[in-house]
């Protein structure tokens, strides 16, 4: 006769019933259960001694286990283990693994960068992350900037110039585009006419004659356009200001006008009101010097540069 | 009612100990190879060299840190998680498709809980002698035989645990440095960590709790009990032969013979009780199935050899189907597969495995991700040319430096621009990414929609994959 049997025979019910006939049967917990939850008594007590647990008046018991980190201003910080404490850990740790990256963007000239396909997959990568932390609020995620406030960088028109030198410069002191106020010097048919001409100058339809007028009123001393923009109106990198011969346009909506009357009055708009908006911030302080070189590698990239 | 409460069992219920008497014969012996083939491989292959170019020369290594497995001539890297999903997958299918045939086959012959517990009471026969011996034991009180005895069984159960849990992180690390790093106190944090949870884990399933970790523990023993149809083949004792109409009786005189028996209404089970004492799970077979019967066959063994002994006909205790045993006429037991469970089962398994063994054999030496550069979609350039961006990742699984050319089709060649990268070299294991621009003139942008891009490994034109990509323009998106 099995033993297993016998205990079987003797199962016992808890004694209440209900509904009548409905009964529940008495069956002991197996023995090892309790060892279990004594083990994780065990444990709890372990884990009071490492991690933080009990509050203690105004502050709580930390426990054995510490976490030490430098901070951003570069002090050493040990505290009783908490998450904050491993995040700065663990962004330590990170740090010090794309160190070896950074160091390496700081002793290549742009040129090697550009022919190295290990470097240029580090720069797509942590140069999409700067990007995204400092330049995406006003250039966009992708960099294609904000049609009437922000630059597009995907496209190879660069006000300031593409080559890898420029756009480390604009980056490490900023910029200021600027263009009068013209409404304050010129009459609104003169505007109108300058609008015409600037028109003719990307093909969009236009009044011939005006334009004509226009021509004559942008290279003359009244409205002295050509000192920025320059005799042949292509625009001015050392200064920044616009080409007016291409099909790229910053300030004025002409892409999001249905006709052409719509769009040479957005060109107005512009040249009546002028510019005081074309502001980047330096980010020579802000960022560290390799930090810039992987941003200029990275926007070189998005617009294929000069 | 207070009738159940006054003569309390106790809260708890103490384990029954299980002394299970050795038996000899087929289920034994299956077992006994399963056990050793199974310890064989799982003890040996991390010692098993494998020469390699970029890696540790071990024929099974996981290599976690650097994200691939390394499976003899096969490297796995995690894009292929699929196949591990698909094995998964196979491997619940075969045990639902293995149960509905002939039971939980799984837990009793394969399973490591089975394996584990069957070799460590091996271990304990060996030490503390057969079932009678182990009983004396058990209930001396302490002495020297006894601390020695029990102290021993213990002792290499600990040691074979620590070596279980030895040989589980050496699928993880090269193997012969792993040892010498343990005991030098070297070894990962995580190497030390692991293989005290194994030791310990191994040791109170397989030494203490066994039987209990499949009735308590186990989902699967439970889940598998609802597969079982009336033709599932399962252990059974015939209890129509078995008890007959005056119930099972010893072979005194008078009822030795099966004559003899069958004149008296006796039954042909002469109740030697081996059965039990064989059970690893210590159930009685003769109660019929329950959910503790983990399918071992051991009882099988023990029955046929009284059978035997007594020259009655064997298989009192066989696999049969309910079935069969309900049968007016019962049947030899056979497999049943025609079932439209079975079958459907069956043909999952050979569609996942043998897609699994495609995908496996036709694994190229590459992967390629090509994905348009979403923001912005299109730009337009100064002179009115129409711009769209992608970037290309790929992954060289190859074991050597290959070389990959990118190259277009569809579009004029000169519209494609890599920049500086119209190769790219990358290191086995590695992933390499390429910026490609396209630049099209407004009319042609018009009428591309769409395009290829071809990346073809250097020397291996054959392995040339052309992805299909989209080309964006303003007048597609507004017109």
């Amino acid at each position: 006769m099995s033993e297993q049997k016998l205990q079987s025979q003797t199962v016992q019910t808890t004694g209440h019933a209900w509904d009548g006939d409905l009964q529940e049967y008495n069956n002991p917990l197996p023995v090892w259960w309790v060892y279990t939850f004594y083990i994780t008594v065990l444990f709890a007590i372990v884990y009071w001694v490492i991690y933080p647990s009990w509050p203690f008046g105004k502050t709580w018991i930390g426990g054995v286990s510490n976490v030490t980190y430098v901070n951003s201003d570069g002090q050493t910080k040990t505290h009783a283990w908490n998450t904050r404490a491993l995040l700065m850990a663990d962004l330590n740790k990170a740090d010090a693994a794309q160190k070896p990256y950074f160091d390496k963007v700081a002793a290549m000239s742009y040129a090697q960068i550009a022919k190295d396909p290990e470097m240029s997959g580090f720069i797509l990568s942590a140069g999409k992350a700067l990007f995204a932390d400092n330049c995406a609020p006003c250039h966009q995620a992708g960099g294609q900037g904000k049609l009437g406030f922000f630059p597009n960088l995907t496209d190879d028109d660069w006000l300031y110039g593409g080559t890898f030198d420029k756009i480390h410069q604009t980056i490490t002191g900023g910029r200021h585009g600027y263009m009068p106020t013209f409404s304050e010097v010129l009459s609104g048919d003169q505007i109108d006419q300058l609008a015409n001409y600037v028109a003719s100058l990307s093909g969009i339809g236009h009044d011939a004659a005006k334009a004509a007028a226009g021509n004559t009123l942008f290279h003359s001393e009244t409205a002295a356009c050509y000192y920025c923009h320059g005799v042949d109106a292509k625009g001015r990198k050392e200064i920044g200001s616009a080409n007016l011969t291409d099909d790229i346009w910053l300030w004025a909506n002409v892409p999001g006008a249905a006709t052409a009357e719509g769009k040479v009055a957005a060109i107005h708009n512009v040249i009546a009101s002028g510019l005081n908006k074309g502001v980047m911030p330096a980010w020579g302080g802000r960022l560290s010097p390799e930090q810039i070189k992987v941003l200029t590698v990275y926007v070189h990239e998005l617009g294929g540069g000069q | 009612m207070q009738t159940g409460l006054e003569e309390q069992l106790g809260l708890y219920q103490k384990r029954i100990p299980i002394f299970t008497r050795s038996v000899k014969g087929r289920f034994r012996r299956f077992k006994t190879s399963v056990l050793a083939l199974a310890y064989a491989i799982y003890f040996l292959l991390p010692w098993l060299p494998w020469s390699r170019v970029d890696a540790p020369a071990q024929a099974v290594l996981f290599d976690l840190p650097g994200r691939r497995f390394l499976i003899f001539g096969l490297t796995v890297y995690p894009q292929d998680v699929i196949w591990l999903a698909l094995l998964l997958f196979i491997a619940a299918i075969l045990l639902f498709f293995v149960t509905g045939l002939v039971g939980r086959a799984f837990c009793g012959y394969f399973c490591f809980q089975t394996l584990w517990t069957d070799f460590y009471i091996w271990i304990e026969t060996v030490i503390q002698g057969e079932r009678p011996a182990r009983i004396r034991l058990y209930r001396q009180p302490w002495n020297r035989e006894k601390v020695v005895k029990v102290g021993g069984t213990h002792a290499l159960w600990v040691l074979a645990s620590f070596w279980t849990g030895m040989t589980f992180v050496a699928y993880f690390t090269y193997a012969p440095q792993l040892v010498v790093d343990f005991f030098t106190g070297q070894a990962a944090s995580a190497a030390y960590i692991t293989v005290t949870v194994l030791t310990i884990s191994t040791y109170a399933a397989a030494g203490l709790m066994r039987e209990q970790i499949c009735t308590y523990v186990c989902p699967y023993g439970r889940f598998q009990s609802v597969m079982y149809e009336p033709e599932t083949l399962a252990v059974h004792y015939d209890a129509r032969r078995g008890e007959a109409t005056h119930g099972r009786a010893s072979a005194r005189a008078g009822q030795r013979t099966l004559a003899e028996r069958h004149d008296k209404g006796v039954g042909d089970c002469v109740d030697c009780g081996l059965c039990v004492q064989v059970c690893p799970t210590g159930i009685d077979i003769r109660d019929g199935l329950q959910y503790k019967c983990i399918s071992c066959g051991l009882c099988i063994d023990a029955c046929n050899s009284i059978m035997d002994s007594f020259n009655f006909p064997r298989g009192l205790i066989r696999y049969d189907s309910e079935k069969n045993l309900a049968a007016d006429v019962p049947a030899p037991p056979r497999v049943e597969w025609k079932r439209l469970k079975t079958i459907g089962y069956g043909v999952a398994l050979i569609l996942m495995g043998g897609y699994l063994a495609y995908s496996i054999g036709s694994r190229g030496s590459y992967d390629r991700a090509v994905n348009q550069i979403r923001q912005p979609l299109y730009v337009v350039l100064s002179n009115g040319d129409i711009r769209n961006r992608y970037q290309i990742r790929i992954t060289n699984k190859a074991p050597q430096d290959q070389t990959y050319v990118i190259s277009a089709k569809g579009i004029p060649a000169s519209a494609l621009d890599l920049g500086n990268f119209r190769e790219i070299t990358i290191r086995p294991g590695h992933s390499g990414l390429v910026q490609a621009s396209v630049r099209l003139d407004p009319e042609l942008a018009e009428h591309t929609r769409r395009f290829e891009l071809v990346i073809t490994p250097r020397g291996k034109p054959g392995e040339a994959r052309s992805e299909t990509v989209r080309f964006d323009s303003p007048k597609e998106l507004h017109g």
